[in-house]
């Protein structure tokens, strides 16, 4: 049970087929978690709607953390939301990934220094995959995010990595 | 030789062979993670608070049934509506009968008062119940 779970030592060519068609599958169909939280959430709107038109990628929200497979952090992430985020992260079944999008989730962005209120980026709670730099990242930027973490995916492998 | 029916018990098996073998397959190949947060009851991040039995009050029922009873009356009407022309008035009279008795239904449950819904009366505190109150207490 859970063949996938299972980490192969060797590779052969069954694996590496197997890796292709899942981790085409994976990337193809990016289903985003849909929240967001300050005004780069605004730029993630515009991304989904026609003319940036994220659905092109596989990319559409979803209104349950138990049907995505990415969530985008989009915005300000405060310390009352930053508990909420992780739980939300937790209950997405696995794989997930996690699209950073803006300063402020990078690293706090304009909130670093005096920012009593916001968590010093989101990686201090959840594993980011991919930082979009930004304020707020224009939906380019995003695209150009999303076709990078494509680009993650497409080289997962089920084999066991050796340093 | 298969009967007519002996080909749907055969669909019937296919149909249920493939939903099992899906099922089992998935099982076998999908990753399983489970965490006592994911398995936690999904309420946008909050913690859940209280149980999910809530009860519902006892007149959505009446109002659940009757609604049910037009539903089906439409959906018998809408093959009714397409071919009671080729019965000519014979196949009218009997559309409104059908559409009389279950008038008479209708008419019987506004009389019965199932239509209306009795608001909660409030007591309001002010003078009046103050004073209704307390004459109730020296009673």
């Amino acid at each position: 049970m859970g063949l996938l779970d299972k980490e192969f030592t060797d590779g052969n060519i069954v694996i590496a087929k197997a890796d292709d068609i899942l981790n085409w599958a994976r990337l193809s169909s990016l289903w985003q978690l849909s929240f967001g939280l300050a005004c780069c959430a605004i730029e993630m709107m515009a991304t989904s709607a026609s003319h940036y038109d994220f659905d092109r990628f596989g990319v559409m929200p979803r209104p349950t953390p138990r049907q995505a497979d990415v969530i985008i952090i989009s915005g300000t992430v405060t310390l009352k939301m930053a508990t909420r985020i992780k739980r939300l992260y937790e209950q997405m079944p696995d794989p997930k990934y996690i699209i950073s999008m803006g300063s402020c989730s990078n690293c706090g962005g304009p909130y670093w220094e005096h920012g009593y209120h916001v968590l010093k980026g989101v990686d201090r709670v959840i594993p980011v995959d991919v930082y979009v730099p930004g304020c707020p990242p224009r939906p380019e930027a995003l695209l150009e995010g999303l076709l990078k973490l494509q680009e993650k995916i497409r080289n997962e492998s089920l084999v066991k990595k050796t340093a | 030789m298969l009967t007519e029916f002996g080909k749907i018990l055969v669909f019937i098996i296919f149909a249920f062979a493939f939903v099992a073998i899906s099922i089992f397959m998935a099982k076998v190949i999908r990753p399983k993670r489970p965490t006592k947060e994911k398995l936690k009851t999904y309420e946008c991040g909050e913690d859940p608070v209280g149980s999910p039995w809530v009860k519902f009050n006892i007149r959505f029922y009446v109002v659940a049934l009757i609604f049910l009873i037009f539903d089906v009356e439409v959906v018998l009407l809408f093959p009714w509506a397409l071919t009671y022309k080729e019965y000519g008035f014979y196949g009218l009279l009997v559309g409104f009968i059908f559409l009389f008795i279950l008038g008479i239904g209708m008419a019987y449950e506004w009389r019965k008062g199932d239509l209306e819904w009795v608001r909660p009366k409030p007591n309001i505190p002010g003078l009046k119940s103050i004073l209704s109150e307390n004459k109730e207490k020296s009673k």
